[in-house]
């Protein structure tokens, strides 16, 4: 049993439900009660799918229990058979459904429909969203393209020379963090090295497009934790290569398209251009240098991690002071590229010692998932989003691919936004007697960031400040509380409290806060101005 | 009360049975640990309970919010005495963590049911280790037993005997509800001169209100089957009244506990004109909008029968289907009364029959859940997402406009629109 506050991950079968959504022409039948519904405002919500993913949920009830829940079952997977006429059939089971194991697939079985049916098996008790999904994919690929592999030894045949090279798309799913403009953006790149993309999958495919997998050249990996498995096996059993770099950011791109080019034998210099992207030279302009050697912090799915702690050391110039993933199963690539930075990788799934570990580091910007962005925002840090889990905000109207080159134009301006906001808290500082500027006005990205440190002289300026701050006190009062609670023996005398607002405020809160340890590690009851410039001594880096 | 006999022929009522597109019962924790502030809600479940909670709450607010899972994994599974020793350590982590807690809820879940793992045991064992400084009850959220608000109902029922005892004459007003809704009828009844006055939750544990042969009870929520059950166990007893929503309802619902109390008639209307009179202003802002449009209701809460109600009487909407996952045919008699002859009720739920019902209808509006939403809005119709009429204020006098405005705004967003 584990203590679970958040969790980066649902359940495997909402990985099962991100391909059954991104497909097309199948549905899913889940052996689940009624609250696991909920799953569908995830994508009609979220994402806002115009349609309901496609899943028929069995809902049994307790009075179902002492009777017949495999009946109950059967009965929905003719229904919705008949209701939908999908061209194949997943069926499978969530956590409850498990545990009573009434076998989903060998009572689709013997209903004997004339589609393909694939049975998931996903341990609900073991395994989360991610490993649902490739699981889901694999056995999706593995059922519909099974039949149509070449006999085992069978070697593939050499392109036909007049005939274009092509690749497959793998891994973009329903919910997926930008999977929607990556594959656009990634296509049209594959496109201006001659090579077509005979299918994009699970998004968009329908089963006949997945049996014919194995006819393209080779498979673009975009999403290891999703099609890394089905790649594989699709190499076992068609030959087929697959990539291994994922674009993200504009060296990987560069090695992607090297390693693509390759793959379809063709000449990478078209898609290499010096001009494909602004990124480098963003970089390299002087207005760039308040960039040089921010501490990042980053955390996400395996995949975006990675590239981003690349992107952020070799294209930002940053200082990568925390890399960590929530999943496990990518947790020795994770701690690879962790040992290239000289820091030691953080795998958890456990959403408070992430908080603790952005804590201890005082990282300058968070690059992390929409649950890094929550914690980044109580500690007043700037923060991009760089993975999922993913929020109804990761859906953007416009176009804003990751990958790529365009990736690379779009993730220089999403990670200098909160920080050009940064440059606009120094503004404020310069002119923080003037009277347009006062204490309360922090950059509105940073919330709740002025109402964090609570003092006499503090309250008394918001209190005769009106309404705005309003909101966020509210919001934040329950953290501000038990913070305020913890260190009650230690106290400011009133010099030291008035030395503390003429620093800037919003440092402040952190100031606060490092004096407040180090007079706790050191035994220091009332915190003096001394204390204050000793603290900062002990910090200052 | 034999008020439902006489009542609900008047009704097409018909129940169906099928795929149900509702929360389980561990929702309700969302407005539960807002409302009583120094509870934690621990749900003993899977990956799939804490996923859902996560998904309902929308956004995290809190770094350590008052919920959590204690999800079971693989090792729980393999022999139910490791599951309780399991279940002690995290509830012992989590006071530990959290000593600002001073009642303690373990959430019964699907799989905590289905593995039999006993919440009230564990409830009475771990009760021991820490009362007094908490106290730790039990009640089952799970979805293959209750439906979305049926937690509520299913979290009070379990504080119902707990509660202290009192031979007083008091009043009880049971169902959570927002504290300013709270003060607004707190400030009604003192002025009818209605009292003692408590309210069920209350906003902390250590306020738990009395009860006793002398309690007479109003439900502000029409989802407390067990709940009024468990008071009336106590000696409480229910005055049946429709429920607090629109000027009707509210002057419906005070009127009942007036009546009880023997309050005379012009102090009644003195105290309730005002009000009764705001509300109705504020109701005819939107009534031109409204009136005449036809409206269905997904099941969802239990609040649609007193919804339709409302909007059937106060706004001139006209009603195509109210389907409800339950109807509690004695605490909504006095609502079923009021609903225009012929209303058709629909208990319980088929979501994909209902959804051909609903597209053949093509209401005006369509009340439903999340998942339903935006697809019926890609299908040109115009929605109202359900689950905003539990999280919002909309019971009493001074929230009828509000409530009003819900059902007026989507219908005002789709007129606005040109793209
Ligand atoms: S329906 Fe059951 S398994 Fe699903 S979230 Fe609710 S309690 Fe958990
Ligand atoms: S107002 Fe908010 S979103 Fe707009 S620039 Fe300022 S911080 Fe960014």
């Amino acid at each position: 049993m584990k203590l679970t506050l958040w969790t980066y991950e649902g359940p495997p079968h909402i990985g099962a439900m991100r391909i059954a959504t991104a497909m097309q022409g199948v549905h899913y039948v889940l052996h689940a009660p009624q609250g696991d519904t909920y799953a569908d405002l995830l994508f009609t919500m979220i994402e806002r799918r115009d349609r309901r993913p496609p899943v028929t949920y069995t809902t049994f009830q307790a009075r179902d229990l002492g009777s017949d829940t495999a009946e109950l079952f059967k009965t929905t997977a003719r229904e919705a058979y008949e209701r939908f006429q999908p061209e194949a059939l997943l069926v499978g089971a969530s956590c409850t459904a498990e545990l009573i194991q009434d076998d989903p697939g060998g009572l689709t079985a013997a209903l004997g429909l004339p589609i393909p049916v694939v049975p998931l098996e996903l341990p609900a008790y073991q395994k989360k969203e991610n490993w649902g999904a490739a699981e889901t994919f694999y056995q999706v690929v593995r059922t519909l393209a099974g039949p149509l592999a070449p006999p085992p030894g069978t070697a593939r045949a050499a392109r036909d020379p007049a005939r274009r090279p092509r690749c497959n798309i793998l891994g973009p799913t329903a919910l997926g963090f930008r999977h929607r403009d990556d594959v656009v953006e990634i296509t049209k790149l594959l496109a201006t090295l001659g090579i077509d993309v005979a299918v994009v999958a699970p998004a968009g495919a329908r089963p006949a497009d997945i049996a014919r997998l194995g006819e393209a050249d080779f498979n673009v990996v975009l999403y290891p934790e999703v099609a890394m498995q089905a790649a594989k096996w699709l190499t076992r059993m068609f030959g087929q290569p697959a990539t291994t770099v994922v674009p993200l950011g504009v060296g990987a791109t560069r090695d992607f398209v090297r390693e693509v080019a390759q793959l379809a034998g063709v000449d990478p210099t078209p898609a290499l251009g010096e001009d494909a992207t602004r990124l480098p030279w963003y970089s390299r302009s002087v207005d760039s240098t308040y960039l040089t050697g921010k501490r990042v912090f980053i955390f996400g799915d395996a995949t975006h991690a990675v590239a981003a702690a690349r992107i952020a050391a070799e294209e930002f110039g940053f200082t990568v002071v925390g890399l960590g993933t929530y999943s496990r199963e990518f947790a020795r690539e994770v701690r690879a590229a962790a040992e290239k930075y000289g820091i030691e990788a953080l795998i958890t799934d456990d959403y408070l010692e992430v908080e603790s570990a952005v804590a201890a580091l005082h990282p300058e910007l968070v690059l992390g998932t929409q649950m890094e962005r929550h914690i980044a925002k109580r500690l007043g840090v700037p923060c991009a989003v760089i993975s999922a889990p993913v929020h109804v905000q990761d859906f953007p109207a416009r176009y804003a691919p990751q990958m790529g080159y365009e990736g690379a134009n779009v993730v220089f301006d999403t990670w200098v936004h909160p920080l050009m906001m940064g440059l606009e808290e120094h503004l404020i500082t310069m002119f923080r007697e003037d009277f347009e500027f006062h204490d309360g006005a922090a950059a509105s990205h940073l919330g709740t960031v002025a109402a964090r440190a609570p003092s006499a002289a503090l309250a008394d300026v918001q209190a005769s400040r009106p309404a705005p701050q309003l909101a966020a006190v509210t919001a934040s009062a329950p953290t501000a509380a038990a913070a305020a609670a913890t260190p009650a023996t230690i106290g400011w005398d009133a010099e030291a409290e008035k030395e503390l607002q003429k620093i800037p405020f919003f440092v402040r809160g952190k100031a606060r806060r490092n004096t407040e340890r180090y007079a706790a590690e050191n035994g220091v009851a009332t915190i003096t101005v001394g204390t204050l410039y000793d603290a900062k001594a002990h910090f200052g880096r | 009360m034999s008020a439902a006999s006489e009542f609900v022929p008047l009704q097409q009522l018909r129940s169906e049975r099928g795929q149900r597109a509702v929360f389980c019962g561990l929702t309700g924790i969302i407005w539960l640990h807002r409302k009583i502030q120094d509870a934690f809600f621990l749900v003993v479940g899977s990956r799939t309970c804490a996923h859902l909670i996560q998904s309902a709450a929308g956004v995290m607010i809190f770094a350590e919010p008052r919920f959590a899972t204690a999800i079971i994994d693989d090792r729980d599974l393999a022999g139910l005495a490791d599951a309780n020793d399991e279940l002690d350590r995290v509830v012992t982590q989590l006071l530990e963590r959290r000593p600002d807690i001073r009642l303690l809820f373990l959430v019964g879940s699907c799989p905590s049911e289905v593995i039999k793992l006993d919440l009230s045991r564990a409830a009475t064992r771990l009760s021991k280790s820490f009362e007094p400084r908490v106290r730790i009850r039990n009640y089952s959220g799970s979805g293959i037993e209750t439906t979305f608000t049926q937690g509520e109902d299913a979290c009070l029922a379990a504080l119902a005997p707990t509660l202290p005892v009192t031979a007083e004459k008091s009043l009880l007003v049971v169902g959570a509800l927002p504290d300013v809704v709270e003060d607004q009828f707190r400030r009604l009844f003192a002025a009818l001169g209605i009292g003692p006055v408590n309210f069920f939750p209350p906003r902390r544990s250590t306020e738990l209100p009395p009860v006793g042969p002398g309690t007479r009870f109003l439900l502000a929520q029409p989802f407390l089957a067990d709940t009024a059950r468990a008071l009336g166990e106590r000696g409480a007893v229910q005055i049946p009244a429709p429920f607090p929503l629109g000027a009707e309802g509210t002057t419906a619902w005070l009127q009942a506990a007036a009546t009880e109390w023997h309050v005379e008639p012009g102090r009644f209307a003195a105290v309730t004109g005002p009000g009764h009179e705001r509300a109705q202003r504020s109701l005819s802002r939107h009534r031109d909008q409204l009136a005449g449009k036809r409206v269905f209701f997904f099941p969802d809460s239990q609040l649609e029968v007193p919804l339709a109600r409302f909007l059937s009487r106060e706004l001139g909407m006209q009603l195509t289907e109210v389907g409800t996952p339950y109807l509690h045919r004695e605490h909504l008699a006095p609502e079923l009364a009021l609903l225009p002859e012929g209303t058709k009720v629909v208990e319980g739920q088929h979501v994909d029959n209902q959804l051909d019902r609903c597209r053949a209808e093509r209401p005006d509006i369509v009340v439903c859940g999340l998942g339903l939403a935006n697809p019926l809005e890609a299908e040109g119709l115009t929605t109202k997402w359900s689950i905003e009429l539990v999280f919002t204020p909309i019971h009493g006098y001074e929230q009828a406009g509000d409530l009003a405005e819900l059902f007026a705004r989507p219908l005002n967003r789709r007129l606005r629109l040109a793209v």
